[in-house]
């Protein structure tokens, strides 16, 4: 039984606050080479990191935006705010030394409790900069580096560098210069060779400012051998005017190693949520992408991973749960770019009321990856006659021998299913939402329990009043 | 006051009228049979006491405890005491029956229901019922056996304690080790504050269930009423024996 359904009972949606934090410096409106100076000074960073935001800047200026996915024309970059610096405090090691409106923050979204439940360390992103930050000193005994982005940058310049923006190049789309330029917070993990990290790293953050554009960064690289599971939640408050989130994950796993990078966010409905997530995966190493996609306006997201040498294997579990006034174009993609390498993507989407979930993977096998095998499964399920859902699902095999499986279901919730349910007591959006839960349970059941339980307290919110 | 009563029941299903004013008490304490030839309406009357939505009531009422609960929905209706035991229990993929028993539990008695309690609970019918503490774990009646899946039917009844039960056939395809094995779980249910309606279509059940009364169903209404005996008559003489009966008096 999941301990974790039976605790989200009764609770109720307690993260849509605004917390009264006052900033310290907050940049301009718009983004301009002004505003992107001003941000690296106030990080205090070496030149060429202001030379690459200056270049990812004028990549992002020329390339146009993409008009190939969900309708973005509501989303107007000039308007929004790229840097916000928060109080003077950083990456705190212990509890005490956070400011106390942060403190109270974190309280009410229940990091406390979670670090006392053995988490392997917190670093929670409070707006643009990394305010709390510990790792368990097994961790730093065993060489395990789990710090601020920034600090990873000033800290481990050559190793940073080695890596940073490799995995994905501002030039890889718009949004992914646009988070080159402006980029802020985020987390920096290495994992040495064969260092097994046993407990889940966890980064927890909000954005909290509003019409402030989030464009966190995060870099991890598994050497040899190594283990992790890095985990990203987040809840944001709810705004009146739009906003943006556009993260760039990049993620290298080096030969043998294993890795996954779980991810749960809720947006706030005006929230246009777009980040490109990469891993490369090497020879005989493995990857996992669990991704969750609740809230925003739009979200754009499709974790992908590259298997550059022989035995490199990914997986992909996506959840995603549309709304009225709510597109989510969420998916996978997989590259398949050497000799024996596998993967899998299995997606499920949830569209409710005029909600629209579409799966879009790319699924591709290059010339002389030989003997390569991806299986792609997508259910979706609608609750509402207006509901939408659409499969997008791009495959280019450039290999005979390659095994490529896809398989979409589309369903609905079956009234037989909520009479039985109601039969023993629930009520009918209860009803309703339990079959939702069982909908996501084999992507669910991979999570960690406290994001179980968040993840089946919103959707149980998302479901009430939805039927009858 | 203590029973459940139908009272001139008349429903219909796309347009088609399939209770044709049914009356029929069970006090509470007592186990009543009801039998009848099949498309009689005894699975349709299971349903519409449940509150199945897709009949439509055209007259009469369905009193618990001298309420009438006609108007009620399905879950209102299971958390005043009713069960109904379904001829065909539904799967529903990716919900564990340890969940969803427990959450059924709590929405009976109104409040939360702490693990121990839950499993002090649950534990108690598998051991009655004979069944492995394994299928907790297991998606609610996905993949079951019909066997199973009846199992699993009185399983929700010895938990959720219901003061009125409704069981649709569910001794329908049941083997004889199976059948006794539903049967002693309705025994243990036995007693002063519960009354069940055993909606079957042969006698065989009754051999393990011993009802205080039994109704028989014909064309949408209650024909015949009786002891114990009744079922056995029935068993011995067919349903076209009272059938003709039936024409006789009218």
């Amino acid at each position: 039984m999941s301990e974790a359904d039976l605790r989200t009972l009764g609770e109720e949606y307690k993260y849509h606050f605004v917390d009264e934090v006052k900033p310290v410096f907050v940049a301009e409106r718009g983004l301009s080479r002004r505003v992107i100076e001003a941000i690296s000074y106030h990080k205090g960073e070496p030149e060429w990191m202001l030379k690459f935001r200056l270049r990812a800047f004028e990549i992002f200026q020329k390339k146009p935006m993409p008009t190939w996915g969900p309708d973005l024309s509501g989303l107007d970059l000039d308007d929004l705010v790229y840097y916000v610096k928060p109080a003077e405090v950083r990456d705190a090691k212990s509890w005490e030394e956070v400011p106390e409106e942060i403190r109270r923050t974190y309280e009410r979204l229940g990091i406390p409790e979670a670090e006392r439940k053995v988490l392997a360390g917190v670093g929670a992103q409070y707006d643009s900069e990394m305010v709390y930050h510990r790792v368990r000193e097994e961790l730093e005994r065993q060489g395990v580096i789990f710090v601020a982005i920034e600090e990873g940058m000033k800290k481990y310049e050559d190793l940073f560098k080695e890596y940073f923006a490799k995995v994905v190049p501002p030039e890889d789309n718009k949004f992914a210069a646009l988070n080159s330029a402006a980029w802020s917070g985020g987390s920096f993990v290495y994992v040495p060779p064969g260092v097994k990290v046993e407990l889940p790293l966890q980064a927890y953050f909000r954005v909290n400012t509003p019409e402030f554009g989030q464009f966190e960064r995060t870099l991890i690289i598994v050497d040899e051998g190594a283990e992790v599971h890095y985990i990203e939640g987040c809840t944001a408050p709810m705004y009146s005017t739009e906003s943006l989130h556009t993260g760039v994950i990049e993620i290298v796993v080096k030969r043998g190693a294993r890795s996954r990078y779980t991810t749960i966010q809720n947006w706030s409905t005006n929230m246009y949520n777009l980040v490109t997530q990469r891993a490369l995966v090497y020879g005989e190493a493995y990857h996992e992408w669990v991704d969750g996609n609740l809230g925003s306006k739009v979200t754009m997201k499709y974790p992908s991973s590259y298997l550059l040498e022989p035995g490199a294997r990914s997986e992909i579990l996506s959840i995603a749960f549309a709304k009225t006034g709510q597109h989510q174009d969420t998916g996978g993609k997989l590259i398949l770019a050497a000799p024996h390498t596998s993967g899998t993507i299995v997606s499920k989407s949830i569209s409710k009321g005029e909600g629209r979930a579409s799966y879009r993977g790319l699924v591709k096998v290059t010339e002389g990856a030989r003997h390569g095998k991806v299986n792609v499964e997508c259910d979706a399920l609608l609750i509402d006659p207006e509901s939408r859902t659409d499969t997008y699902p791009y495959i280019e095999i450039e290999e005979e021998t390659a095994h490529v499986g896809h398989e979409a279901t589309v369903s609905k919730i079956n009234d037989e299913q909520i009479f039985y349910l109601q039969s023993r007591g629930l009520k009918e959006d209860e009803a309703a939402a339990l079959i939702v839960r069982g909908f996501i349970e084999p992507i669910a059941k991979e999570l960690p329990l406290e994001y179980a339980v968040e993840l089946n307290r919103l959707i149980e919110l998302e479901m009430e009043g939805s039927v009858g | 006051m203590n029973q459940l009563e139908i009272r001139d029941l008349w429903a219909s299903i796309d347009g088609e009228m399939i209770l044709k004013g049914v009356n029929l008490v069970v006090p509470k304490g007592e186990v009543h049979a009801l039998m009848g030839p099949n498309g009689a309406g005894k699975s349709t009357l299971g349903k519409i006491l449940a509150g199945d939505p897709e009949y439509t009531v055209e007259k009469g009422e369905i009193l618990l405890d001298g309420e009438n609960i006609l108007e009620l929905s399905p879950d209102e209706r299971a958390r005043k005491g009713l069960f109904l035991a379904f001829q065909y229990p539904v799967e529903v993929p990716g919900v564990t029956i340890a969940n969803f028993l427990r959450l059924a539990l709590q929405a009976r008695l109104g409040r939360e229901v702490g693990v121990a309690e839950f499993w002090a609970k649950v534990k108690k019918a598998l051991e009655l019922l004979d069944w492995d503490e394994s299928y907790l774990s297991r998606y609610l009646n996905e993949g079951f056996s019909g066997g199973e899946k009846k199992r699993n039917e009185i399983l929700q009844l010895l938990v959720l304690e219901p003061t009125y039960a409704v069981l649709d056939e569910t001794d329908s395809g049941l083997d004889i080790d199976a059948l006794k094995v539903v049967a002693r779980g309705v025994n243990a249910m036995r007693g002063p504050n519960f009354g069940a309606l055993v909606i079957t279509h042969y006698q065989r059940l009754l051999n393990y269930i011993v009802p205080d009364r039994v109704h028989v169903m014909m064309d949408g209404r209650v024909v015949a009423e009786g002891g114990p005996e009744l079922a056995l008559e029935l068993e011995a003489k067919g349903y076209e024996w009272l059938k003709e009966k039936v024409k006789e008096g009218a």
